[in-house]
């Protein structure tokens, strides 16, 4: 049966061997296009983020080939199909799960997830905690609408309470999720914001999720302009810009607004917006996006939901930890260090065994079934 | 004054009595010492989905069933020639299953009004002459423990807890198992446990011994000479261990690491516990949050050049559906392991039942056609696994491997492969381009229309492709009505092709049957002993057993076209009975019980006389 093994004749059958040969060659924002037609409609915010994310590869000097990019269903889970690097187009809400099956298995590989608010908060609820938990080491995109795009406009997980759709005609029950508050709930050692149309800082941020060890969570708030348009204007629009987009720079001081004259204290565990004229500067906060203690990081995503003010955008939290993966691959080679090598024929010898001898002029019929279990059937 | 000693072929021995009394750790004791000796056996543990259901309660009851002999046997027994049940309950229980002039042996002590009133029992059968007719042995084995250890140095409790060891030992005396094998096992089994209790079980072990050598007790003491199995090294094993090994030497044979995604679930759960312990071969195990994260994390794994397992039960395996239809759309190789139980739902967790094989088949939306591979007994798990995994990787396909809790918790002696005897399943990798200078993912292998495997990492080869519909070759997305036609028929012909690359179904007709009998994974040794005891009284029956249910030997329809009659033994409501009548328009005719327990040899065999006379 050997000699008839499918495409025998293709390669090496070793995974290190297979991938060999990579070469770091100097490559461009082109070099990471695919050849398929894109097709998110016009206007979308997927396109701004695409662009970015492809501008963003070759300065991080990765191969492509080395590169997976892993999504779900939604419309931002077509990205895979428009990045020259390897990628799987999943099924609704399994992204994690699929790129942690990657990312355990091949640590020489660099996973990214493009996930949406429906994928990622609704169906793949589940995954997406416990992959951040575990800190797989995995890049998760997710982009947040605010709405479900692909099934044509149902209310999400992040959709505000009342949202009018075809499914919720007098509004929609739902409280919504906040991705940040959840991810850092989740143990998150990488969460970040930033948004769709801002290229320079989408870029800073994604290409520091790119440095970080471990599950990186960036949330995107992206325009879905056909089914849920405008939904953050308020951070967009002209003046609103400076006045409702709070930015996080880890070391200095959190202080926004177009005449920077606002800030953030932290008072009795919560984080405010206060008028530094008022408090004065000395009391607005610092941000430390690497305190070890996650309560910072949260009592600032809690202050906005949805964005309907100001809103903070950038790294709320990067810190170090073991990743999943590493420890993994530590305790094989332990085991390895402690126990040598497996060995297939001493594995089945183990235990206890015994020598049956020869038979004594059986001449019990040979049934030909189940082979080699080294038995002939009796009562 | 020593009892004679009467000479067996074969014994059945059923232990049982509440959850925490350990039947379990009792019977596998036994069963080591009886492997070792040289007999062949087989076992049948039957336990209750709950830890500790109520003491004394018929819920509770545990047992544990070993058939020994001195030739080749196939199953663990009908009915037990010796019952050892530790309180009434477990009598209560069993007693329906034991043929007079059994023996049956009771710990007395526990026959209390309380405990007896819990059985349901309104007087106490040890005393009220309800059992006549049986060899009856009441001995007080908690006070004769107790006593034994009184100067051990544990306490009352401990030295209670230790009763199923003396048991343990009245039962290595009655059957002249080798006690240094049974007193090693049992130091081996309670290694965590305080030097002194590891020494209080061993003592009352030892105690059990005597009590049968110096008490008159017993009219007589039995022997079970070893069986002349083939010759060679053998090892006694599980059919969940066998599996987990089956994998780990199919990795080896593929020249691939193993990974192995699962959540817990009986009775599945042993298979990714003894791959835990084996790190040192490179075996990656993750116990994910759920069965769908399992089944996902097994996806990408195998996207990414492993040989890529998950293992779980019926409810696990619904779970999984959606992501095996990935799987056979992007037509990835991977393992879906279903070791059997009763459902539906929740159904009988620790029962064994063969009622997911329509699952298997069918249990995927769209046309997602997944070959099937089925293990017959507990040792044959491990050479079903190497046969699952070698379809799987050569057709590029996820592949249902079935088992069930018959099996996996079932045991018998294995002779030991020697690596050279296992099968080289090794496949490449692509790492050219394939098409004109591009790399084309579902550009097909002619024979076996496998398309070529390219793992990321690999220069040049950089593809993207998911559950949407593929372009023939491309492996672009399409919508286009006849490339999906195409390719429907494309994934349904690969599968379909593998029959090409099966073995016949032999068929065990000696004398020229008009009855052929017709089975699939554990129902072997039931339906194998049924067939020998119908040819021992002179009549002809014929039986073939299938390996490879998806797709089936190209034979099994001339096979099934040329007898007159054909029955269908299985422990569902008639699964392959269905596929056969479609698949071939045969009247073949089903035989049903779904009781979470396998058939008996004496069911198997009044079932094909009745057909035979017919």
């Amino acid at each position: 049966m050997t000699e008839s093994n499918g495409n025998k004749s293709e390669g090496n059958g070793h995974i290190e061997d297979a991938a060999a040969g990579t070469v770091a060659v100097q490559l461009t924002r082109k070099d990471f296009a695919s050849d398929q037609e894109i097709r998110w409609c016009p206007g979308c915010g997927d396109y701004a983020v695409l662009a970015a994310v492809q501008g963003l590869m070759p300065e991080l000097g990765v191969p492509r080939e080395k590169i997976v990019f892993v999504s779900g269903i939604g419309c931002s889970s077509r990205f895979p199909y428009y990045m020259n690097t390897y990628g799987l187009h999943g099924i609704h809400g399994r992204a994690p799960a699929l790129a942690s099956g990657i990312a355990l298995t091949r640590p020489d590989l660099q996973v990214w997830v493009v996930t949406g608010d429906g994928d990622a908060l609704s169906i793949g609820g589940n995954h997406f905690i416990h992959t951040i938990r575990r800190n797989v080491n995995l890049k998760i995109l997710l982009f947040n609408n605010e709405v479900y795009g692909l099934t044509k406009g149902q209310y999400s997980p992040t959709s505000r309470q009342g949202m009018i759709t075809k499914s919720t005609p007098m509004g929609s029950l739902d409280r919504s999720f906040n991705p940040i508050s959840l991810a850092l709930g989740s143990e998150a050692t990488f969460v970040a914001r930033t948004l769709d149309v801002d290229r320079k800082h989408i870029s800073e941020v994604l290409r520091a999720a790119a440095s970080h060890k471990g599950s990186a969570m960036i949330e995107i708030y992206q325009n879905c302009n056909v089914f849920n348009d405008g939904a953050f204007d308020i951070l967009t629009s002209k003046g609103g810009r400076a006045e409702n987009q709070i930015r996080l720079v880890h070391g200095e001081k959190v202080i926004f607004g177009e005449n920077k004259d606002k800030g953030i204290v932290f008072e009795n565990g919560e984080a405010k917006i206060a008028s530094i004229s008022e408090v004065g500067e000395d009391r607005i906060a610092v941000h430390d996006a690497h305190r070890e203690d996650p309560s910072w990081a949260f009592a600032l995503s809690r202050l906005s939901q949805n964005p309907t003010g100001p809103t903070p955008m950038g790294v709320f939290r990067q810190v170090e930890a073991a990743t999943y993966d590493d420890q993994m691959n530590q305790q094989l080679a332990a085991a390895q260090t402690k126990l040598g090598q497996g060995d297939l024929a001493s594995l089945l010898n183990s235990g206890d065994t015994w020598e049956a001898p020869e038979r004594r002029g059986s001449d019990a019929p040979v049934y030909a079934g189940p082979e080699r279990r080294g038995r002939q059937p009796g009562e | 004054m020593t009892a004679p000693i009467k000479e067996l072929e074969r014994v059945v021995v059923r232990f049982a009595g509440d959850s925490g009394d350990g039947m379990q750790a009792t019977g596998d004791r036994f069963v080591e010492a009886t492997a070792v000796f040289g007999n062949d056996l087989s076992t049948l543990p039957d336990f209750p989905a709950e830890i500790r259901a109520p003491a004394g309660t018929l819920a509770g009851v545990s047992s544990f069933q070993v058939h020994f002999s001195d030739h080749d046997i196939l199953t663990p027994g009908d009915s037990p020639n010796v019952l050892v049940t530790m309180n009434p309950a477990g009598l209560k229980a069993n007693l329906r299953d034991v043929q007079k002039g059994s023996i049956i042996i009771a710990n007395s002590d526990t026959f209390t009004q309380g405990n007896l009133e819990k059985a349901g029992f309104e007087s106490n059968p040890l005393e009220d002459g309800s059992l006549e007719g049986y060899q009856l042995y009441p001995i007080p084995m908690t006070s004769l423990t107790v006593e034994a250890l009184k100067d051990s140095g544990v306490g009352k409790k401990d030295a209670e807890r230790a009763k199923n060891m003396f048991a343990l030992g009245v039962m290595s005396w009655l059957f002249h198992r080798p006690t240094d094998t049974t007193a090693g096992s049992i130091r081996k089994r309670f290694a965590k446990l305080p030097e002194e209790v590891i020494e209080a079980n061993i003592a009352a072990f030892k105690a059990g011994i005597n009590f049968g050598e110096t008490t008159e007790l017993f009219i007589s003491s039995f022997s079970v000479k070893p069986a002349s199995l083939k010759p060679g090294r053998y090892r006694n094993i599980s059919g969940n261990a066998a599996l987990a090994w089956g994998l780990i030497a199919a990795a080896h044979q593929a020249k691939l690491p193993l990974f192995y995604a699962g959540y817990p679930i009986t009775p599945a759960s042993d298979v990714l516990h003894e791959l835990a312990r084996y790190k040192h071969f490179g075996v990656r195990t993750f116990q994910a949050e759920d069965e769908i994260a399992a089944a996902g994390a097994v996806v990408g794994a195998a996207f990414s050049g492993n040989l890529s397992v998950t293992c779980t039960s019926g409810p696990g395996v619904d779970l999984k559906s959606e992501t095996m239809g990935l799987a056979v759309s992007m037509e990835l190789p991977l393992l879906i392991v279903d070791v059997q139980r009763g459902g539906p739902s929740t159904g009988l967790p620790t029962k064994t039942e063969q009622s997911d094989l329509l699952l298997a088949m069918y249990g995927r939306h769209g046309e997602a056609p997944m070959p099937i591979v089925a293990a017959s007994t507990p040792a044959d798990c491990f050479w079903a696994a190497i046969e699952a995994a070698r379809i799987a990787l050569k057709y590029r396909t996820p592949v249902f491997l079935m088992s069930d809790g018959f099996l996996a918790n079932g045991s018998e002696p294995w002779l030991i492969p020697s690596i050279e005897d296992l099968p080289d399943i090794w496949v490449s990798f692509a790492t050219e381009m394939n098409h004109d200078g591009e790399f084309w993912p579902f550009l097909r292998d002619q024979e076996t229309l496998a398309r070529p495997w390219a793992i990321p990492g690999t220069p040049g080869l950089q593809h993207r492709i998911g559950g949407l519909e593929k372009a023939d070759g491309t492996g672009n997305i399409s919508y286009d009505p006849d490339n999906h036609e195409k390719m429907t028929r494309l994934r349904a012909a690969k599968v379909a092709g593998i029959a090409k690359d099966i073995p016949d179904v032999e068929v065990d007709d000696p004398d020229g049957a008009d009855l052929l009998v017709v089975g699939w994974g554990s129902t072997w040794g039931p339906i194998g002993a049924g067939v020998r005891r119908v040819r021992a009284r002179g009549k002809k029956v014929a039986w073939a057993h299938l390996r490879h249910v998806n797709p089936f030997p190209r034979n099994f329809g001339k096979v099934l076209r040329s007898y007159r009659k054909v029955l269908v033994p299985e422990m569902n409501m008639g699964h392959l009975v269905k596929m056969i009548r479609a698949e071939f328009l045969v009247d073949a005719k089903p035989y049903n019980k779904v009781q979470g327990l396998p058939f008996k040899a004496a069911e198997v065999e009044a079932m094909l006389l009745e057909l035979i006379d017919d």
